[in-house]
Formats: C-alpha cells, sequence, structure tokens
C-alpha cells in the first residue's frame, strides 16, 4: 500500500473512506477493500455507489412524478443524478428529501426551455408536505355565522398544518394536474400566471387553483393578519377580489382550523 | 420542517389501547401502502406486518391512518433502517426520539435495526453500509445499542447484514463479531437468511458454516426475501440483496434447516420493489406458514436486560 494511503488510513475513520466515493464518481474505489482470496473490490463496491445513487434518484422519482411525466424518465433520471451528487440528503427522512430540488430544476441548463417545470415541483412538493402534515379537523362553514357582523373584520384564522401556497408566473396548476394523473396529455394554450392552493382537509390532498387575490389574502392570514388588514391587502393587488367568495372557497377547502376573536 | 412528526403528535389518546397480540409461530410480510386495501378486504388473518420505521416519521395523514388499522388487527414488527448502529459518529439523537416515539405509539411486538450504517457526517446514503469487525468497531456499535436500548427501555433485534466487499482490517469473523454485540449489550438478533445466502456467496464461504456459528439462541425473528444476481471483477457470481423478487429456493431450504433446529421463530417476507399484487406476497408467507406449523413456536419474550 502506498505510504499515502497508510497515513490516510490512520487519520480517518473507515466511513470517511467509504463514504467518499459513494456519490462521487471520479473518486477511486477505497483502498483496504476486498474480495474472498485476494479478489478485486472494484465491481463490489460500485454495488455501493449504485445503490446509492439510484435509491436517491428513485426518491426524487417518488416525490416528482409530474415533473417525470413532462421531462420523460431519461431527462428525468440525469437531471436527478447531477441533483443527488450535488446535494444528497441530509436527514434519513427520505419525504424530507428534495427541498432543493425545484430551485435546481430552475437552473438546470436543459431546462430553461420550460421556464414552468420548476413551478410544477414546487407543487408537488408541497403536495408531501401536505400529505404528512398534522391532522387536524377543518374548520367548518358553520363557525363563521357564530362570528357577530361587527367583529368579523378582527378575527384571526388558524391555518391547517397540511395549507400550502405555491404562486406562479406560470399556468403551473394546469400543468401539474394534467401530468400529475394518468390521463392522456392534452396542448394547452395558456400563458396564464396561476397559483396553487394546496391543502388536505381529511386523508386526501387537494390542489386547486386560487383566484387572483386570493393567494395574497391567503399569504396575509398565514402571517396572522385579521381579516379587515388581509382584505384590505388583496383589494390593493386586485380590485376585483371578492372577499366572501374567498373565505367559502378557502372554508370549504380546508385551509383553516378555527376562528378567533382579534383583540 | 412541520410535516416531521414531532413528540406531540403521537401522544396517543388513552382510550385508544391498542390489543396485545402474540406473534409467535406467525409468518408475516412488509406492509405497502398499496395492499392496504386488498388486506381490509381479506380481514383480519393469521400473520403479522412490518413496516419501515422512517416511513412512519411524518406528522400525521395517511400513513398512520393506514397503519393504526393494521396494527388494530395484526402483530405489527418496527424494522428501523436509518439509525445508522453501525457508523462511528453518535448517534442522531433527533431520529432516535422519533423512534421511540413510534414504539410508543403502535406497541409493536418486535422492534429491530441493523448492523449497518447509512450516514456519515452530514450525509444520509440510503443505504446499508458495511464496516470492519475490529475491537474499535464492536466499542461503538456496542455503545449505540446500548443508548437504544436505554432509550427503548426494550430489547433490540439486530439484523445480519448482506454485503459485498470486505475490509482488510476485520479482526473477527461477523459470527464472532455479533456474537459479541450480543453478550455485551444483551441485545437480541433477527436473523436474515437471505442476507447469509448472500453474504457467503459474495465471500466465498458456506452459508451452513455461518449458521453453524450463528448464537440461534437469541433469534427473535426472521427474514426471507428474494436477491438478484450480478457478476464480481473476475466474473464470478455476485448476488444482491434487491428484495425485488420471490425468495430463492436455496433460501427456503436453509430456513427449513433454521427452523427445524430453532423452532418455529417469527418469520417475515420482505418484498420492497418491483412490489407484486398482495396475493403474490400473501401466498409467499403462506409457504413459510406452512414450515413454522410443523414444529413448536418458540418463546419470544421480548426481554430487557439492563
Amino acid at each position: 500500500m502506498p505510504l499515502e494511503q497508510v497515513e490516510d488510513r490512520r487519520r480517518s475513520s473507515f466511513a470517511d473512506r467509504f463514504a467518499k466515493g459513494l456519490t462521487d464518481p471520479t473518486c477511486p474505489t477505497p483502498g483496504g477493500l476486498n474480495g474472498p482470496r485476494g479478489k478485486g473490490a472494484l465491481k463490489r463496491y460500485n454495488v455501493y455507489r449504485n445503490n446509492v445513487t439510484v435509491s436517491l434518484i428513485d426518491a426524487l422519482v417518488a416525490i416528482y412524478p409530474a415533473v417525470q411525466r413532462i421531462t420523460g424518465a431519461e431527462f428525468f433520471r440525469a437531471m436527478a443524478r447531477f441533483h443527488v451528487r450535488a446535494s444528497p440528503p441530509a436527514s434519513p427522512l427520505l419525504f424530507e428529501y428534495g427541498r432543493d430540488f425545484p430551485d435546481f430544476i430552475e437552473s438546470y441548463e436543459y431546462a430553461q426551455k420550460m421556464p414552468w417545470l420548476a413551478d410544477v415541483a414546487r407543487i408537488e412538493r408541497a403536495w408531501l408536505d401536505a400529505y404528512h402534515a398534522a391532522d387536524a379537523p377543518p374548520l367548518a362553514g358553520a363557525a363563521m355565522m357564530q362570528v357577530p357582523a361587527d367583529r368579523l373584520g378582527d378575527i384571526i384564522f388558524r391555518i391547517h398544518p397540511a395549507t400550502r401556497i405555491v404562486r406562479s408566473a406560470y399556468p403551473a396548476v394546469a400543468i401539474f394536474a394534467m401530468n400529475r394523473a394518468d390521463a392522456p396529455v392534452t396542448s394547452l394554450k395558456s400563458n396564464a400566471a396561476e397559483d396553487a392552493l394546496v391543502t388536505r382537509p381529511d386523508m386526501e390532498v387537494e390542489v386547486r387553483l386560487l383566484p387572483p387575490g386570493n393567494a395574497t389574502f391567503l399569504a396575509s392570514l398565514i402571517d396572522s393578519a385579521t381579516l379587515a388588514e388581509a382584505a384590505s391587502k388583496a383589494l390593493t393587488e386586485t380590485s376585483s377580489f371578492d372577499l366572501s367568495a374567498s373565505i367559502a372557497g378557502m372554508i370549504e377547502a380546508g385551509v383553516f382550523t378555527t376562528v378567533q376573536p382579534g383583540d | 420542517m412541520d410535516a416531521v412528526m414531532q413528540k406531540q403528535d403521537v401522544r396517543r389518546d388513552r382510550r385508544l389501547r391498542l390489543p396485545t397480540l402474540p406473534v409467535g409461530g406467525l409468518a408475516g410480510t412488509s406492509f405497502k401502502p398499496q395492499h392496504f386495501e386488498a388486506i381490509l378486504r381479506d380481514g383480519p388473518q393469521r400473520g403479522f406486518f412490518e413496516v419501515h420505521a422512517e416511513n412512519y416519521m411524518g406528522a400525521g395523514g395517511p400513513p398512520h391512518r393506514s397503519l393504526e388499522r393494521i396494527r388494530s388487527e395484526h402483530p405489527l414488527s418496527l424494522h428501523g433502517v436509518c439509525m445508522s448502529i453501525g457508523g462511528p459518529q453518535p448517534l442522531d439523537g433527533e431520529h432516535l426520539a422519533r423512534f421511540c416515539a413510534l414504539v410508543e405509539r403502535y406497541e409493536p411486538a418486535l422492534i429491530s435495526e441493523h448492523l449497518a450504517w447509512s450516514t456519515h457526517q452530514s450525509t444520509f446514503f440510503n443505504d446499508l453500509l458495511p464496516l470492519p469487525y475490529t475491537e474499535a468497531t464492536l466499542d461503538h456499535v456496542c455503545s449505540h445499542i446500548d443508548q437504544v436500548q436505554d432509550a427503548l427501555r426494550q430489547q433490540l433485534l439486530l439484523e445480519n447484514p448482506s454485503t459485498y466487499v470486505a475490509f482488510e482490517d476485520s479482526t473477527m469473523s461477523e459470527t464472532d463479531f455479533i456474537r459479541a454485540i450480543v453478550r455485551r449489550t444483551g441485545c437480541a438478533l433477527l436473523l436474515d437468511i437471505n442476507n447469509v445466502l448472500v453474504s457467503a456467496t459474495n465471500h466465498g464461504y458456506p452459508a451452513l458454516d455461518y449458521l453453524a456459528n450463528f448464537p440461534f439462541d437469541k433469534v427473535r425473528e426472521i427474514h426471507l426475501a428474494g436477491h438478484a444476481e450480478q457478476s464480481d471483477d473476475e466474473g464470478e457470481r455476485l448476488l444482491i440483496d434487491s428484495h425485488d423478487g420471490p425468495v430463492a429456493a436455496a433460501v427456503w431450504k436453509l430456513y427449513e434447516i433454521v427452523v427445524a433446529r430453532c423452532g418455529a421463530i417469527p418469520t417475515l417476507v420482505e418484498w420492497d420493489s418491483n412490489i407484486p399484487e398482495w396475493r403474490i406476497l400473501r401466498a409467499e408467507a403462506g409457504a413459510a406458514q406452512l414450515i413454522l406449523d410443523r414444529y413448536p413456536a418458540r418463546n419470544v419474550t421480548v426481554e430487557y436486560a439492563a
């Protein structure tokens, strides 16, 4: 064994040496490994390299099925391989993996012709977070009727743990919906900006399109604004914002858990 | 990270007391979410289910809803895949706390982890990686198992690994290493017979020699699974622990030998990719059950010796 390698083995743990090449194909097979009767370790070590990379690519496929349907498996797996090697997971919980994958897609050279792809990925990431979010009963429609009319403006909503908003400058909700299911893909002629609302009122995750103004409205409520403050922000942005339709739609989608009187 | 389970998410309502269901002498299968409806259609059946603990570490949602249902009618085995017990660095305390919270919530009949590592420094590699068998690694592994058992206040079953490489640094055999772990920590064992065959083939020794040196009196669960075949640098057979097909004939043969010697130890058929229809997986467990039923069930009380 070369002196350098002997030195290396004295200073580092077996795991340091073994881990180095798992996500870096340019690293040589670590020293000190073999097969029986002096057999080589090249293909043997490559089993681990392959397990690590393929299983992590598969994890991204499982989180981002619509993105894969859009790009095709070959494109997706090549893109995912770059990401897995650059940003392997830091948590043993694979459903937490790939949070930075949408940003990676946005900067990925070969995906530049699909500028909406990253937002579709953001909806899929939000879908999985909603799926695993804590259980909570959604606010019943009747709850609003118990609030005295003169106190309505002051109320504050508590947001359901599954609720997520994804804002897009592209028709990301329509593209997501078309590719997340198995139904045939039709051509989409739209350059509308779309905001997605992701909720899970019970056990089914739901993704729906938010009407204009609604994303700003809900984002304010999530930041603990009162109903009046959030409505005023939404109206400033979108003069046609319909407050009662918006609240009714959000209650139906399971956005809130409780309503509290303000101070 | 509010989709990850927190301690308060798992405080179970005391009214939802789970039945204590014995697992002795039973065959079971991995529980796969895609089989949930088909399993419910079959109704409660003789057998048990095993889940990978990490898949149930979310805060809520469908995974917990279906596992609660499964657990209300069947014994459960909680199988950890990511504790990284075999690595040189300290265990992830948060991960251990989540693991304990699952044990508290679902009261599994069997709790197991691997003689392997999967996290190093800050990277999780999502694979069961091998370690050299030396006095130094033995110290690490034993202190990690002590830590897990102290936190669980229960006995852990440690699974023998399938490996593709050996370390020049190793100073003892895998079975000697495992015997030393059992002696020092009081843990019990999960004997994966497919792993025995995979490692024996890959390292050029007879599987029966390995089994002859394995501390059978500590085995509380058996795993069976399918493997795939590749070749090594010399063009000879290299078996891959792929869990993607039926249990191989050679594994069934070893299984019969083990059960004839040790009695009917709870046995699980694992199937983790290319997952077939429920009836096919159920039939694999049925084949194991037929063998188990020919032998007396052995006491499988999980003990805690601290």
